[in-house]
């Protein structure tokens, strides 16, 4: 009887549905997860009278795009787009660069205390951020002092400098060059090539993936950073778009009307971002899950 | 091969020894230099920190005095007794147990949903991928409005079932809650795609061979996929918990740790303390607190998951 109901019910189903009935599970559970994006966006354009209207008003009268200048005049949102897309990018290229050295190094150099170097590395991975804050703190305060107030305490060097490297990503491409053929690299160095030649000429073209990936997931980390711009940046020139926002909520806490477009506008970039890679973002966060499993 | 003898010795060596000799001698310098750049700065800011904070946890270390003297244990004796610290970590687990269930719970559960060749199924994942791509602070920012107590569209909703008002983040029961569901909502992406991913790596003709069997399509999932997909549960789990322990943001923008207390956890207080009152030396103590919380709850979720983890090949 079960094994027959399985086979019927199933047909049976279709037979009455004219489409899946997981539609009828995924269409509520797709608004309720756009519903924020959607309610943001209206509350947008409204009027401030709309948006202090109970019940809320789902379409407004009248589009009231001045929301969005009004906005810009309360705080330079341009500004802090340009902050934070500046930080992310640098701060990815340092990345880049930095970690495939030393990766390669560590994948394929045999040096002097390159074993202890790692162990040292790997144990900073497993450090929560909130430990060593203070000390960077200091530390990026001193070097602002010292060496060069580009990269100091309230500049976005102090964002970029402190992430230029980090462990994960020597980890994960030391890992990403073990995994490729010895044989390219050796036949190149037989015809001569030094070891800058052979990572940028054969190593590099072959990890574009692992690249990407970690291009992807650094950009993610850097755009969406809060708790230490938040403890390096004082002034509003030099803060990224989170600090920002935080800063002109806490200054217009109930003007939503305006909060709101500049919520939209601190989100369109990203958006935009984040689809236009979409394959990208979401190929290289499925690879930490695959990875760590 | 010592370095002194080595302009005589090197004429007695055969060219093709010489060579290696090079080769092994440039190696550590190329190995140096590659490394240099990148170890500097991890070393800096990540491994000298580490020591450098787990000093000051024995310091009455503050910003505006030069004098830090060592006070031994004081500061870690003091968190003990610190009223605030077993409400921040009470408020942590609590938040913590809710949430990593929660997330997983929905993304599992949308990820099943999603795993399919149907009509608008792009438009579907999309909508759980978009909530990858806002920060912290936007998805805060949207959830305060949405359960404003006065013109919030939540208490509107309730409303139309006959709840009646709430007060949301201004409510001391209610304010911990509601960071949940925000917080919730923000991961969604994150574990649809983590699971959408995983169960693509299941086999069909397994699940055909279970169906073959005679299993429903219920009994299918509990014995089949789910012992499949336990490897990417563990890495959630693991993974949303540390994120949990260390939940910031969101109470930032939100109640900065109130009303009452209520949302005060443990990153949030160790925050107030360094950088608002400047206590370096008590806030680190919390931080190396916090940090072996995180270590005891990971080393657990990997000790009682491996027993539920199921790997194949």
């Amino acid at each position: 009887m079960s094994a027959q109901t399985h086979a019927g019910g199933r047909s049976r189903r279709r037979f009455r549905l004219p489409f899946s009935g997981w539609h009828l599970v995924l269409l509520p559970a797709s608004l309720v997860l756009i519903f924020p994006f959607i309610w943001l966006i209206v509350t947008s354009v409204e009027t401030p009278a709309e948006a202090l209207h109970f019940p809320p008003i789902l379409t407004p009268h009248v589009l009231r795009f001045a929301n969005y200048p009004d906005a810009l005049n309360a705080a330079p949102f341009g500004r802090f787009f340009i902050n934070s897309a500046v930080v992310a990018v640098v701060t990815v290229l340092c990345n880049l660069v930095f970690c495939s050295l030393a990766g390669y190094a560590f994948a394929r150099l045999r040096f002097l205390g390159r074993s202890a170097l790692f162990v040292v590395i790997m144990t900073t991975l497993m450090v929560p951020f909130q430990v060593t804050m203070i000390p960077q703190f200091i530390i990026t305060k001193w070097l602002g002092v010292h060496v060069l107030a580009g990269i100091g305490i309230n500049h976005i060097g102090a964002l970029i400098v402190p992430n230029a490297a980090t462990a994960f990503g020597v980890f994960f491409l030391r890992q990403f060059f073990r995994t490729l053929p010895v044989e390219y690299e050796e036949s190149a160095r037989v015809d001569g090539a030094n070891r800058l030649t052979v990572l940028w000429r054969i190593v590099l073209p072959l990890s574009l993936p692992a690249l990407a990936t970690l291009a992807a997931l650094t950009f993610l980390d850097s755009w969406n950073n809060f708790l230490w711009p938040l403890i390096a940046i004082d002034s509003t020139s030099q803060m990224t778009l989170p600090l920002g926002l935080a800063t002109f909520q806490s200054a217009h806490s109930t003007d939503w009307t305006l909060l709101m477009a500049g919520n939209v506008m601190s989100l369109i970039p990203m958006l935009i971002i984040f689809f236009g890679a979409q394959r990208y973002f979401i190929r290289s966060v499925a690879a930490t899950g695959l990875a760590g499993t | 091969m010592a370095a002194p003898t080595a302009p005589v010795r090197r004429r007695r060596l055969s060219s093709a020894a010489a060579a290696r000799a090079r080769v092994a001698r440039s190696e550590h310098f190329t190995g140096w230099a590659f490394v240099t750049p990148g170890v500097v700065i991890i070393l800096l800011f990540g491994a000298v920190p580490v020591i450098w904070s787990a000093v000051m946890s024995f310091q009455q270390s503050n910003l505006l005095s030069p004098s830090t003297p060592y006070v031994g244990l004081r500061n870690y004796r003091a968190m003990v007794h610190d009223p605030v610290v077993a409400q921040a970590v009470g408020h942590t687990l609590v938040y913590t147990a809710l949430f990593v269930p929660g997330t997983m719970i929905a993304g599992l559960f949308l990820a099943v949903a999603m795993n399919r060749k149907i009509r608008f199924i792009s438009f579907y994942r999309t909508a759980a991928y978009a909530t990858m791509a806002i920060s912290t602070i936007s998805e805060a920012l949207v959830f305060i409005w949405l359960f404003d107590p006065s013109y919030g569209v939540v208490n509107y909703l309730f409303s139309l079932v006959g709840v009646p008002q709430q007060q949301f983040l201004n409510s001391p029961s209610e304010a911990l809650y509601v960071i949940v569901v925000m917080t919730i909502w923000g991961w969604t992406g994150f574990a649809v795609v983590i699971y959408l991913a995983a169960l693509q790596g299941i086999p069909q003709p397994l699940i055909d061979a279970a169906a073959t069997d005679g299993a429903t399509r219920w009994q299918t999932f509990r014995r089949v996929t789910l012992p499949l997909l336990s490897p990417a549960s563990l890495f959630l789990a693991v993974w949303l918990t540390i994120n949990a322990l260390q939940l910031f943001d969101e109470v930032y923008l939100s109640t900065q740790g109130g009303p009452l207390n209520s949302t005060s956890v443990l990153v949030y207080y160790l925050y107030e303390q360094a950088f608002q009152n400047f206590n370096f030396g008590y806030a680190s103590a919390i931080a190396y607190f916090l940090f072996l919380i995180i270590l005891v709850v990971t080393a657990i979720q990997f000790r009682v998951g491996r027993r539920f983890t199921y790997y194949r090949s």
